[in-house]
């Protein structure tokens, strides 16, 4: 048990190959940077090793999860907080730093520390001539450190905190080259669009937390399937669409795949790393690990089966006249991505995983591959000016159509076995409807084969494009590289390996090593719609056929345009519908739309349009409209208040108060014509007064 | 001659008292306003001593002579008025003294 009472070790190898390169590598030799950073995440690999068959072990194939937390955060003693919730249960907030093993992230350790190890490896030969070299393999490390903490995670805060730097990296390194603008704005742009993903998941998060209690995986599991909640509960489908909104910016679905052919400003090994293998799978990850809340929500499921299917054929569709080698692929990346989020929703969880799980191998390898292309090239990357490198760089040659093959799904290679599980259950599943699920899967898988073969008969095949300078300088990459390029390869031919089903009579050990964590796989609401039997037997088998065909016809077709291309060879689309490959060519003018509605950059005179136009013309409206009416009413107030003034100066006081002062003052005025002052006045008025006396009385 | 009666005692009072009157009423001099004044007093004494003898008993005497004593204390108090007056006006010209005027 040592291995796995120490799994919290695992993350920290890299962070220390990370928290080395921080302080002291800008004195440190080359040689000791590769040693250092490639060797922890090596130690890092063999330890998940180790660890993961301790688990097996641990588990004898219950599929318990194992457990480990070593820090705990809030919450006293068993997680619980001292207030009560109005509902009169006791609040509980367990975001402890816990780690979880189970087989579902055993998978994910395994191929994220291996693929690492492997693309680590690689760029030692990569980035041998590049500036910036502790650098690069410094974040590279510290990306390492938050994936892996982010598929250890016990709980959505730490899986959250593994999220978030997985962005800070891809942030980091997709900037790497941050003298030049476009790289820094790639760069930008991958991380906020990446944030608008990150509040919905937050959302999703706390809604988890606050219905039911707890952001621990195994709480939430276990009160899913209890069985106490109903199937379409509201909040739960609420959080689980949350959830997929993060979902769909770290894993660039529509409508936040939009950073995701910028990210391909990035050293290639970062492409391939970060935009291939691993991180974009992290919002997989994610969702898988809610199956149990998804399974309670159908119609967040079926959200997602759309947009999975909708983003695959999309990003398929604009793959096919993109001249940049790399772009072509993250296009392709985004689509099998699609893929992965199709299976999920549609209830075919092992499925997904199982894509995810081949999909790192080849499209890491394909990645791999174009840098070695690029190397070889002297940093071109437009298939334009390609050509004719078969003979040249034979062993990238050989691992990128072994690549090709495995994409395109050509059995016996690994894309064959998931992506078809995929199609079989989207056919199969109750949300499959009319099987248009099936359909758009089996375009996507068509359109695959021809953009990927395009990739290769333009790149190998056919005359050569390029400039004699750069033709001279062709040369095939060093043994570091292309030996990473063979170890994928393997992978890519022998991965899909582990999952054949149980109708080509494999025993489908992924499937089965996946079984219980994805137990409630067939509830109700996507119970599939035909019963198990033979009948269903010759179905799968009639749709592998029309998939591969698809494949082939697909790959013939590639052939028939590019396979002799020479200088200014015709792309057959823009010959023949010119307007359809302007839309194709421009990513559906996608970008130039959320320009015009979301940034606000765009103005007609002084007014911005989209949303921040809208928060223009609202402010504008509560400073003229609202405040103005606000102003006049205090107008008005201090009109009746001067009103009021007025009357009680002139008409209470003047009229009420002083008008019989001033009165009585009038009446003053002839009183006061007696008041002389003189004494024989006063003296003449009594004496008259009493003559008038004695007169009144001798007449009496 | 016809005999002095008491009336012509009382005419000459009441000669003597309009005389006295005129005189408060229409002099300036102010000592004159208090001789004028004596004069009115007197004539009273006069008149009070006229129905004295006519009575045949000494009361209009003895008022009389109250009415001298009050017209002493009145003359001195007069004059201190008058005296006082003269002090912040320096006239004595009663026409002068209207300070009580509006």
């Amino acid at each position: 048990m040592f291995f796995l009472n120490h799994i919290w070790l695992i993350p920290l190898f890299p962070a220390f190959g990370a928290a080395m390169m921080f302080f002291f590598g800008r004195r440190l030799q080359k040689a000791t940077v590769s040693a250092v950073c490639v060797g922890v995440v090596v130690l890092a690999f063999l330890f998940a090793c180790f660890t993961v068959v301790e688990y097996t072990h641990f588990a004898h194939g219950t599929g318990r999860p194992f457990e480990k937390i070593v820090y705990t955060w809030l919450g006293s003693g068993d997680g619980h907080l001292n207030f009560v919730k109005r509902d009169g249960r006791l609040a509980s907030f367990n975001a402890d730093a816990g780690f979880l093993l189970d087989p579902l992230s055993s998978i994910w350790l395994l191929f994220v520390t291996g693929v690492g190890m492997v693309i680590h490896i690689y760029s030692v030969g990569y980035m041998a001539h590049e500036g910036g070299y502790y650098r690069f393999f410094g974040y590279m490390n510290l990306f390492m450190f938050t994936m892996l903490l982010l598929i250890l995670a016990n709980n959505y805060m730490l899986l959250f905190v593994g999220w978030e730097g997985v962005g800070l990296c891809s942030y980091l390194l997709i900037g790497f080259y941050f003298h030049r603008k476009s790289a820094s704005d790639a760069a930008s742009k991958a991380f906020i669009v990446n944030r608008i993903g990150d509040a919905g998941f937050i959302l999703g998060a706390l809604a988890l937390s606050w219905y039911l209690g707890s952001f621990r995986f195994i709480d939430i599991n276990a009160l899913a399937h209890s069985g106490h909640f109903a199937i379409g509960d509201p909040v739960l489908t609420a959080a689980a669409l949350l959830l997929f909104v993060g979902a769909c910016g770290k894993s660039a679905q529509i409508p936040l795949y939009v950073w995701l052919p910028d990210a391909m400003e990035g050293p290639t090994p970062v492409s391939a790393l970060i935009h291939a293998a691993t991180m974009v799978t992290a919002g997989v990850y994610m969702v898988a690990r809610s199956n149990a809340v998804y399974m309670l929500a159908p119609t967040a499921m079926k959200t997602v089966a759309i947009i999975g299917a909708l983003t695959a054929v999309f990003a398929a569709s604009i793959a096919l006249v993109q001249n940049d080698i790399k772009r072509v692929l993250a296009y392709s990346t985004i689509s099998q991505l699609g893929y992965m989020f199709l299976a999920l929703g549609v209830g075919a969880f092992a499925a997904g995983v199982f894509h995810v799980f081949t999909h790192a191998f080849f499209k890491a390898l394909l990645f791999l591959g174009a840098g070695s292309v690029i190397h070889a090239m002297s940093g071109e990357q437009d298939m334009r000016y390609m050509g004719d490198l078969r003979g040249r760089i034979s062993t990238t040659y050989k691992t990128m159509l072994i690549g090709t093959l495995a994409i395109a799904g050509i059995p016996p290679l690994a894309g064959f076995f998931s992506k078809d599980e995929i199609l079989w259950q989207a056919w199969r599943s109750a949300e499959g409807g009319f099987p248009y699920l099936w359909l758009i899967g089996f375009g996507t898988a068509l359109m695959t084969a021809f953009y990927m073969a395009r990739l290769i008969f333009l790149t190998f095949w056919g005359q050569p494009r390029m400039s004699h300078e750069v033709e001279h300088h062709v040369h095939e990459s060093p043994k570091s590289m292309t030996g990473p390029l063979v170890v994928l390869a393997i992978g890519s031919v022998c991965a899909g390996w582990l999952g054949v089903p149980a109708s080509f009579g494999g025993r489908n050990v992924f499937g089965k090593f996946l079984e219980p964590v994805f137990a409630q796989e067939v509830a109700a609401s996507v119970a599939p719609r035909e019963p198990a039997g033979e009948e269903h037997r010759g179905l799968e088998w009639t749709l592998m056929v029309l998939s591969v065909g698809a494949a082939v016809v697909g790959g013939g077709w590639a052939h028939h345009y590019y396979a002799k291309a020479g200088k200014d060879y015709p792309e057959p689309i823009a010959v023949d519908a010119p307007p359809l490959y302007t839309v194709l060519y421009n990513k559906y003018f996608v970008d130039e739309a959320y320009d015009y509605v979301f940034t606000g950059r765009r103005k007609i005179g002084d007014v911005r349009l989209g949303a921040m136009g809208a928060g223009q013309a609202s402010s504008w409206f509560d400073a003229k409209i609202i405040d103005g009416t606000v102003n006049d009413v205090g107008w008005v107030t201090r009109a009746v208040a001067t009103l009021s003034t007025w009357w009680d100066k002139w008409i209470i006081d003047g009229l009420g108060v002083n008008g019989p002062a001033i009165l009585a003052r009038m009446m003053s005025y002839p009183a006061r014509l007696f008041e002389w002052g003189l004494v024989q006045w006063y003296a003449l008025v009594m004496i008259a007064g009493l003559l008038g006396f004695g007169v009144y009385y001798v007449w009496k | 001659m016809a005999e002095i009666t008491t009336l012509h005692y009382l005419v000459v009072a009441a000669a003597l008292f309009v005389l006295g009157v005129i005189g408060v009423l229409t002099r300036r001099n102010v000592v004159i306003v208090l001789m004028s004044i004596e004069l009115i007093l007197n004539a009273v004494n006069l008149n009070l001593v006229a129905f004295s003898r006519m009575w045949g008993n000494l009361h209009g005497q003895v008022f009389a002579i109250f009415i001298t004593v009050d017209a002493a204390a009145e003359a001195a108090v007069g004059l201190g008025i008058l005296i006082s007056f003269f002090r912040n006006k320096e006239t004595i010209n009663v026409d002068e003294i209207d300070l009580l005027k509006w």
